[in-house]
């Protein structure tokens, strides 16, 4: 089993080393973390800070795509909790007082929790498809958060919130340990329940979970009250960042980045066993990328384009049919070796 | 000589799932492969249509030696395989499955019109008077396994592979697929039909190969072995001892008191009539009738698989609302599925997996089972029960037939179950591991447990059960009580009479 992980996740690591290789070789300060009152500064620190809101949506994501579903919703519920959160502290009179930060935070990812339950209730009680149910709420959730700013980028200042994005916690930015701690949250919670195992046999086999007595029905519901949730805590992390509320582009397009994160971690987009590793290092491949795009003097207008490419080099690596092509043309493996999977498959009845 | 075989062998890790094996297959020719599971059948058909290569030995087709690389090598060889499982396109029309890949271009693409007609024409061939236009998925299994051998007749091969194509088919659908397997063999098609149904064998081939451990154990004509001699042959011992199950259709049961279930006019409109049964502890219930009678569908409704809209069920004395498959789990009623692959198994979870879902579903995601008792049941099962390979972190994907049911019983066995539903149990596995399960069955009834024991083969339900309750056209039509020697042909009289109904 942990073979066959590491075996899984090597072409993500390799990936992600190259990447860093790169980087390193053309421009070397790339590497280097430097010190201030305390505080660790450098571009990895900057990867491990930014990385934040996406490490957040693309852990929910996975969990989602693990049921066979998909959830578009993520990016405008970002926008959401980040509305609701600054609407609270700008209307308050102790903008700058912790516990008022405390309410706003709270009450932004509680309201997500609630837009994601919603989607989860369309998918498993009502049986809209993924996709269709969580665009409703993709296309309708930036007008909703323009709803709650009443139409204009409400802005703030409150160090207590700015601290979410911007502050240090023991050298680290506070973000760092906002997405450690969710992954460190969830894998505990995956692994050491049952969760993890009873998601994995939903997604694989929806009705024969049923019939073993599963509640697949609770299972998928969860699964995008999750989502929505870890979206929030993103949207607060973002609008932390800018100390805005912007509703039109808080969180643009982040779940495509979470879906490529999750499928560059190696989780099949069928659905049933997933990897949360997988997804946290498909997560720094793409923070990482941006990051080099951005360092190369690329405009960003172009980079997918890199990301594609990315995209297209861990798909074909990870693809078995490439991979038996590969060792075909490399006659010193022996093809045993390298085809365990296929192979295993086609022991007889 | 259509097909030669020789020498063929070929290997996975560590088993040598076929060993030198040499097979012939004439024109014109019915002929039957036969052996348990394991012993190498699947992997003969799959080196045969290209699915699998062969490690050493030569295949020729029509008198030219040949090498598949892959299933198309095979087809443009002139070979047709049909599978067990049906591989077709639910989501299209049944036209569009009978054509795929043959559909008649017209002027502007593909005249759908001609199209259709076309299959019309083939699917008539087979009997088969369904629109082409209808979607496949409207269709039950048995219909769908026809349109996908009328499929196969459309490219016009000289070799057809029928792979169990009857195990989800009823009497008269065996007939029409064999008068069909008849005229093909008429034009010189020469087919290779592979059942676990002896009667089926006997009734339809010219000629068997039997197959053991990977080794070819001998051709022969079929007037030339008997049954005994056959099944003795496959198994490689003496005739599996079926007689202490004999013995459990005698068995007296005590039937006062609460029954474990009581099932009164239990039914669903457009599905089963309203109907009771009463199942009492120790004693093994047998549903008899045809595939459509409504067998499946009350065993579904007892569980809750699906909603009854009439009737109630007790459990144990006391009404109780079984509508979904988690209040049943919570009464210890057990059910598997006479679809073991979409119903049954969680294909790439291990067989370690599979065996505690149900103990796991039970206590809920969050209280996960721990180590020890995990590790106590699959130990437990995976010995009592006999699965192979012994090697509970497998895929169970890749397991046997036989030994994914024993998983699948071991699964709802750990859950300590006082009503185990069983649909079909025995259906597509080995003659060894079908006495196997009968044994565990009667078995475990013996030890208290109620059984509702399903299946095709009446020869099973009369030998296990103390009472069997006959279905036919979702009217339960009689309940007969064992213990005065119902015969098969008894109930078949039964189920055949053309009634009120």
């Amino acid at each position: 089993m942990r073979k066959l992980l590491k075996h899984r996740i090597l072409w993500p690591i390799g990936a992600l080393l190259a990447l860093v290789l790169l980087n390193a070789v053309s421009r070397p300060s790339f590497l280097s973390i430097t010190v201030r009152d305390g505080e660790l500064y450098g571009s990895l620190i900057d990867i491990l800070r930014n990385s934040a809101p996406l490490m957040l949506v693309a852990l929910g994501m996975t969990l989602v795509i693990a049921t066979r579903g998909i959830d578009l919703s993520v990016g405008a519920q970002m926008a959401i909790s980040g509305a609701v959160a600054l609407t609270i502290i700008s209307d308050s009179k102790t903008p700058g007082s912790l516990g008022t930060v405390a309410v706003a935070i709270l009450a932004g990812v509680a309201i997500t929790f609630i837009f994601g339950l919603w989607n989860g209730f369309l998918v498993s009680v009502v049986g809209i498809q993924p996709i269709i149910a969580t665009l409703v709420l993709m296309l309708a959730g930036r007008g909703i958060a323009l709803l709650i700013t009443g139409g204009f980028i409400t802005t703030i200042t409150s160090a207590p919130y700015a601290q979410m994005s911007q502050g240090y916690l023991i050298g680290f930015p506070f973000a760092f340990f906002v997405s450690l701690g969710a992954i460190l949250v969830i894998s505990l919670v995956v692994r050491r329940t049952a969760l993890g195992v009873l998601t994995e046999s939903v997604g694989i086999n929806p009705e024969a979970s049923r019939l073993a007595g599963v509640r697949s029905r609770g299972i998928v519901w969860s699964v995008y009250g999750v989502s929505g949730l870890l979206a929030g805590v993103a949207g607060i992390l973002y609008s932390s960042n800018i100390m805005a509320a912007d509703a039109n582009n808080a969180g643009i397009n982040i779940e495509l980045d979470a879906i490529l994160a999750v499928v560059l971690g190696g989780t099949s987009l069928a659905g049933g066993k997933f990897t949360l590793a997988g997804t946290v290092v498909g997560v720094f491949i793409i923070q990482t990328l941006t990051s080099t795009i951005t360092f190369l003097g690329v405009p960003p207008a172009v980079t997918p384009v890199f990301k594609a490419l990315v995209v297209i080099v861990v798909c074909l690596a990870q693809s078995r049919r490439v991979r038996e092509w590969l060792s075909r043309i490399r006659p010193t493996r022996t093809p045993t070796t390298t085809t365990t999977t296929p192979v295993v498959e086609r022991i007889p009845a | 000589m259509s097909v030669v075989m020789r020498g063929i062998s070929v290997e996975f890790p560590g088993v040598k799932a076929l060993d030198g094996v040499d097979f012939a297959l004439r024109s014109g020719e019915i002929h039957s492969l036969l052996g348990e599971n394991g012993a190498g059948k699947s992997t003969l058909i799959k080196a045969l249509t290209g699915v699998y290569p062969i490690d050493s030995g030569r295949i020729e087709v029509a008198g030219r030696e040949r090498t598949f690389t892959g299933t198309a090598d095979a087809q443009s060889a002139g070979i047709a395989t049909v599978y067990q499982e049906v591989n077709l396109c639910a989501n299209l029309s049944v036209g569009e499955n009978v054509m795929l890949g043959n559909e008649v271009s017209g002027r502007f693409g593909i005249d759908w019109r001609a199209t259709y007609a076309r299959a019309r024409t083939f699917l008539s061939q087979l009997g088969l008077d369904i629109d082409p236009r209808s979607p496949l998925s409207s269709h039950s299994l048995a219909i769908q396994q026809l349109i996908a051998i009328s499929r196969a007749v459309v490219v016009d091969c000289r070799v057809l592979v029928l792979d169990e194509p009857t195990s989800s088919l009823d009497r008269s659908e065996v007939d029409r697929l064999f008068a069909v397997m008849r005229r093909l063999r008429d034009q010189n098609v020469a087919i290779l039909f592979v059942s676990h149904f002896l009667d089926q064998i006997y009734e339809i081939s010219d000629r068997m190969t039997i197959l053991r451990n990977g080794r070819l154990e001998g051709e022969y004509l079929v007037g030339e072995l008997e049954r005994p001699q056959l099944i003795a042959k496959m198994l490689g011992r003496e005739l599996v001892e079926l007689d202490s199950i004999g013995r459990s259709s005698e068995r007296v049961i005590e039937r006062t008191g609460d029954p474990v279930l009581r099932v009164l006019a239990l039914g669903k409109r457009g599905s089963i009539e309203p109907m009771d049964l009463d199942v009492y502890p120790g004693e093994v219930v047998g549903l008899a009738g045809l595939l459509g009678s409504g067998r499946t569908e009350l065993a579904r409704l007892i569980y809750g698989a699906d909603r009854a809209d009439h009737g109630t069920v007790q459990v144990h004395g006391s009404t109780t609302r079984l509508s979904t498959p988690r209040h049943s789990v919570e009464h210890r009623i057990a059910f598997s599925s006479e679809d073991r692959r979409a119903e049954g198994i969680i294909g790439d979870l291990t067989v370690a997996e599979n065996m505690v879902l149900g103990v796991q579903a039970k206590r809920g995601w969050f209280r996960r089972v721990p180590r020890a008792r995990r590790d106590q049941i699959v130990d437990q099962y995976m010995d009592s029960l006999q699965i192979r390979p012994r090697n509970p972190q497998a895929l169970i994907r890749n397991l046997s037939g036989g030994n994914q049911q024993k998983v699948l019983l071991a699964r709802w066995l750990a859950t300590d179950p006082v009503l185990l539903i069983l649909d079909e149990p025995t259906r597509g596995i080995d003659v060894g591991a079908k006495a196997e399960i009968q044994r565990l069955v009667s078995e475990l009834a013996e030890r208290g447990l109620g059984v509702i024991f399903i299946s095709s083969e009446l020869d099973e339900v009369v030998r296990l059960s103390q009472r069997i309750a006959v279905l036919r056209d979702r009217h339960k039509v009689a309940d007969l009580d064992n213990r005065q020697n119902v015969d098969v042909d008894d109930i078949v009289a039964l189920i055949a009479k053309e009634g009120a109904a």
